[in-house]
C-alpha cells in the first residue's frame, strides 16, 4: 500500500524522523488556518500518488494568507495525470542549503535490504543511478544485524554528504532503517533529504509504501486503508477479500492462484480475446469466496463472458462448485460461464456442477479449450 | 532418483492439528509419505487419525527421527515454526503459509543461512514438492503427478506447478521431482538449487521451469543455464499481458519500469537455450517432443 506524502510524513514523525510543521487541508479556509498555525512563508503540496506534481502546478509556495487562498483554490479539484487533488499538506517552507537521497528497500536477489544514499538528490534516483552511478552509496544490510550507528557514520561519509550534515544524517538514518523494518515498509525513501543554512538536516519528502501482509501487526494502518482511492469495481473486491485488479476487456477472469490468473490472461489474449480483469481467488477459496468473486465479476458492466479456471491445490473444487451455484442462486449472473476445473476434488466438483450445465454454463476439458470457448461467447 | 526429498523421508507436520494441516497432512500420508508425527504446542500426547502430536519439533525429531517438516501455521506464527524446525533438528522445510510479511522472511532466511547452514527451506507460500510415487510435502494433488520421471519440474507459481504436472501426465510423460518454489520476495529455495539438483540427478533428463513477472530470478537462472546445463530445459513466464505498476498477486509478481516483464525473462532464457513457451499447454507439448527424441 503507497502512502500520501502527508501519511508518510506521519508515518515518519512516530519513528522520530525530523520532518517540516505542517498538516492536512481538504478546504481553502483549513489551508489558512494551517499555514496561519506554522508560520509563513509556507509550501501548498497536492496530495497525489503520483510523480512530477511540481510540473503540473501542484505544489506552490505562499508568502501570506492571499497566496494560500489563491493557490490552495487552484490546487484543490486540480487533476494530475488522471489523479483529481482532494487533500492538500501545507508545511512550512524550508531554505535549502543542499539536497540528498536516502532509501531502504529489499534487495531481493541478494536476499538484504539495501541502503542508497547519495548527496545529488531533489532529482530521480533513476536518472542519477543511470548518469552517475558512482553518486549513490549503496548499503547492504543483514536483516538479521540491521544497521548500527557506526555503519551509518561511516555510510554518510562515503557517500560525502557535507561535513556539517553527516553526524545528523547518520543518526536520522538509523531512524529511517528503523521505521523501515519496525514500520514493516516495502520502501522507506526521502527525496530530497535536506541540509538547511542553519545546519539542520530534515526530510522534505516522504515516499512510504507498507506491506500488506504485516498489517495484523499494525492496527494504525487502518486509516491509512479509508483514504486509498481505487477503482470501485476493486474497491468492492477487496471488501470481499479478493485479489482483484480491474482491466479494460470483456472477459471476466476467475482463478485460484496468482500465477494461474496471470496465464489466464496470457492465453485469453493468445485466442484473441481481451481480459477484463485479474482475479485470484487465493489459496484455500470456501464456497461464500467464489460466489463473491462472482458478484464482482458481473458488477462490471463490460464484461461479456466469464471464465473461471480452477486448478485445485490447497482450493478444493468442491467448494468452488457450491459456489458457483450458491452465486446462480443469490444473483442473476449477466454473462455465460465457461469452468475449466481440475485437481483437488475435481470428480466431486464437477458431479455438483452436472445437473446445473446449460448454455449459460459450461465446462470444458482444458484451459485453452475454456479460453476459446469464453473468447467466441464474448464475441457472440 | 529424486531431489530434495525420497520415499525414505520422514516428515513431521507443524499445525497438524489446525485444518488445512490435518486435510492435507493426512492426503500427504495417502499418497505414501512417510508423515510420522505432528506439531502443535500444547496438544502434545494427543493423535490426528493415528499420527502422534507432540509439543515442540525437538521432541517430535528425537521420538520419530523426522529430517523434514511441513509448516502448515498462520503467517504471524510462520517465521517461528520454521526457526523451531531448524533449531529441532530437521534439514529440510517446507513451509506453504501465504501472506507472511517480507521483513520476517528476510530475517528468516538470513538466521537460516547463518546458524543452520545445512538446512535448506522451501517456500514460503509455495505448494511443495513431490516426487511421484514417493513423498509429497504440500498441497499438491498427488493423483495428477506420474511417477519414473524422466522430467523435472520447477515452479515460482503454486497452480501453474499443477498446471505443469498436468500437461506432461496426460502425455504419459512422468516426473523425476516437482518442486514449487513459491513467488515471494524471499524464497528459501531459488531456481537455481532446483537446477543443480536437477542437473546432478542422472534420472532427471530434461527440466520444465515456470516463471513469472517480477524479480530477476529468471533472468539468473538464465545466466546459470548458460554456463552450467547441459540437459534440455522448457520454460513458460507468466504474465505476459499483465499491466506494470500492479502486483499480480504474490507480493513479488510486480514489473516496476522497465524491470521484471515477461518478455525480458522470455528473451534471457531464450538466448541461454531455453525452448520458451507462450502458454502451458505449449510447453508441455514441447516436452513431450523433447522426451521423445531422448
Amino acid at each position: 500500500m503507497d502512502l500520501f506524502e502527508y501519511q508518510g510524513k506521519q508515518y515518519f514523525s512516530r519513528f522520530g524522523i525530523a520532518v517540516s510543521p505542517g498538516d492536512v487541508a481538504d478546504t481553502v479556509d483549513e489551508a489558512i488556518a494551517v499555514a496561519n498555525r506554522v508560520g509563513y512563508p509556507v509550501v501548498v503540496k497536492a496530495q497525489v500518488k503520483v510523480g512530477g506534481r511540481g510540473k503540473a502546478g501542484g505544489v506552490k509556495l505562499a508568502n501570506d494568507v492571499d497566496e494560500v487562498r489563491l493557490h490552495a483554490g487552484n490546487i484543490l479539484g486540480l487533476d494530475i495525470k488522471g489523479h483529481v487533488v482532494r487533500r492538500l499538506w501545507i508545511e512550512r517552507s524550508s531554505d535549502i542549503e543542499k539536497e540528498y537521497y536516502a532509501s531502504f528497500t529489499l534487495d531481493r536477489p541478494n536476499k538484504t535490504h539495501l541502503g542508497m544514499l547519495s548527496a545529488q538528490g531533489g532529482v530521480e534516483i533513476e536518472v542519477v543511478a543511470e548518469e552517475n552511478p558512482g553518486a549513490i552509496a549503496f548499503l547492504s544490510i543483514d536483516p538479521v544485524r540491521g544497521l548500527d550507528i557506526e555503519t551509518s557514520r561511516r555510510w554518510v561519509h562515503e557517500a560525502e554528504l557535507d561535513e556539517v550534515a553527516r553526524e545528523q544524517a547518520a543518526q536520522l538514518l538509523v531512524k529511517l532503517y528503523d521505521c523501515y523494518t519496525a514500520g514493516d515498509c516495502d520502501l522507506a525513501e526521502i527525496n530530497p533529504l535536506i541540509l538547511t543554512p542553519d545546519g539542520k538536516v530534515h526530510a522534505l519528502d516522504a515516499k512510504v509504501t507498507l506491506d500488506e501482509n504485516a498489517s495484523f501487526r499494525h492496527p494504525e494502518w487502518e486509516e491509512y486503508r479509508a483514504t486509498e482511492t481505487e477503482d470501485p469495481r476493486e474497491k468492492m473486491a477487496k471488501e470481499k477479500g479478493l485479489n482483484y485488479i480491474g482491466l479494460d476487456g470483456t472477459i471476466g477472469i476467475i482463478a485460484n492462484g496468482a500465477g494461474l490468473a496471470m496465464s489466464t490472461l496470457d492465453v485469453v489474449n493468445q485466442v484473441g480475446g481481451s481480459a477484463a480483469n485479474f482475479l485470484d481467488i487465493g489459496g484455500g477459496a470456501n464456497a461464500d469466496v467464489m460466489a463473491a468473486a462472482l458478484e464482482v465479476i458481473n458488477s462490471d458492466p463490460k464484461v461479456t463472458a466469464i471464465f473461471v479456471n480452477i486448478f485445485g491445490g490447497i482450493t478444493r473444487v468442491d467448494e468452488v462448485a457450491k459456489g458457483v451455484l450458491e452465486a446462480l442462486g443469490r444473483v442473476t449472473i449477466n454473462a455465460p460461464i465457461v469452468l475449466r476445473l481440475d485437481g483437488t476434488n475435481a470428480v466431486e466438483g464437477r458431479a455438483i456442477l452436472a445437473p446445473h450445465l446449460n448454455d449459460r454454463l459450461i465446462t470444458e476439458p482444458t484451459m485453452l479449450d475454456a479460453a476459446r470457448r469464453a473468447v467466441s461467447l464474448a464475441n457472440a | 532418483m529424486s531431489i530434495f526429498v525420497d520415499e525414505n523421508t520422514k516428515v513431521i507436520v507443524q499445525g497438524l492439528t489446525g485444518g488445512q494441516g490435518k486435510f492435507h497432512g493426512l492426503r500427504n500420508r495417502d499418497y505414501g509419505t512417510k508423515i510420522v508425527g505432528g506439531v502443535t504446542p500444547g496438544k502434545g500426547g494427543t493423535d490426528v487419525d493415528g499420527i502422534p502430536v507432540f509439543n515442540s519439533v525437538k521432541e517430535a525429531v528425537q521420538a520419530t527421527g523426522a529430517t523434514a517438516s511441513f509448516v502448515v501455521v498462520p503467517p504471524k506464527f510462520a517465521s517461528a515454526a520454521i526457526l523451531e524446525a531448524a533449531e529441532g533438528g530437521v534439514t529440510f522445510i517446507v513451509c506453504i503459509t501465504e501472506g507472511i510479511p517480507a521483513h520476517d522472511e528476510a530475517v528468516t532466511y538470513n538466521r537460516l543461512v547463518e546458524d543452520y547452514p545445512n538446512v535448506r527451506l522451501l517456500g514460503p507460500n509455495c505448494p511443495g514438492i513431490i516426487s511421484p510415487g514417493k513423498c509429497n510435502i504440500g498441497i499438491t494433488s498427488g493423483d495428477i503427478a506420474l511417477p519414473g520421471g524422466p522430467v523435472g519440474i520447477v515452479s515460482r507459481s503454486g497452480t501453474l506447478t499443477y498446471q505443469a504436472l498436468y500437461e506432461l501426465t496426460q502425455h504419459g510423460i512422468g516426473q523425476t521431482t516437482c518442486v514449487g518454489i513459491g513467488g515471494d520476495p524471499v524464497p528459501g529455495t531459488n531456481f537455481i538449487d532446483c537446477l543443480a539438483a536437477f542437473e546432478a540427478d542422472p534420472e532427471t533428463k530434461a527440466v520444465m521451469m515456470i516463471g513469472e513477472i517480477g524479480g530477476s530470478e529468471e533472468e539468473r537462472a538464465a545466466e546459470w543455464i548458460k554456463l552450467n546445463m547441459t540437459k534440455p530445459v522448457v520454460s513458460y513466464i507468466a504474465g505476459v499481458t499483465a499491466p506494470p505498476g500492479r502486483k499480480m498477486g504474490h507480493a513479488g509478481a510486480i514489473i516496476s519500469g522497465s524491470k521484471g516483464t515477461a518478455q525480458a525473462k522470455m528473451d534471457a532464457l531464450a538466448e541461454a537455450g531455453v525452448h520458451v513457451c507462450l502458454n502451458p499447454t505449449e510447453a508441455g507439448l514441447k516436452m513431450v517432443e523433447i522426451v521423445q527424441a531422448l
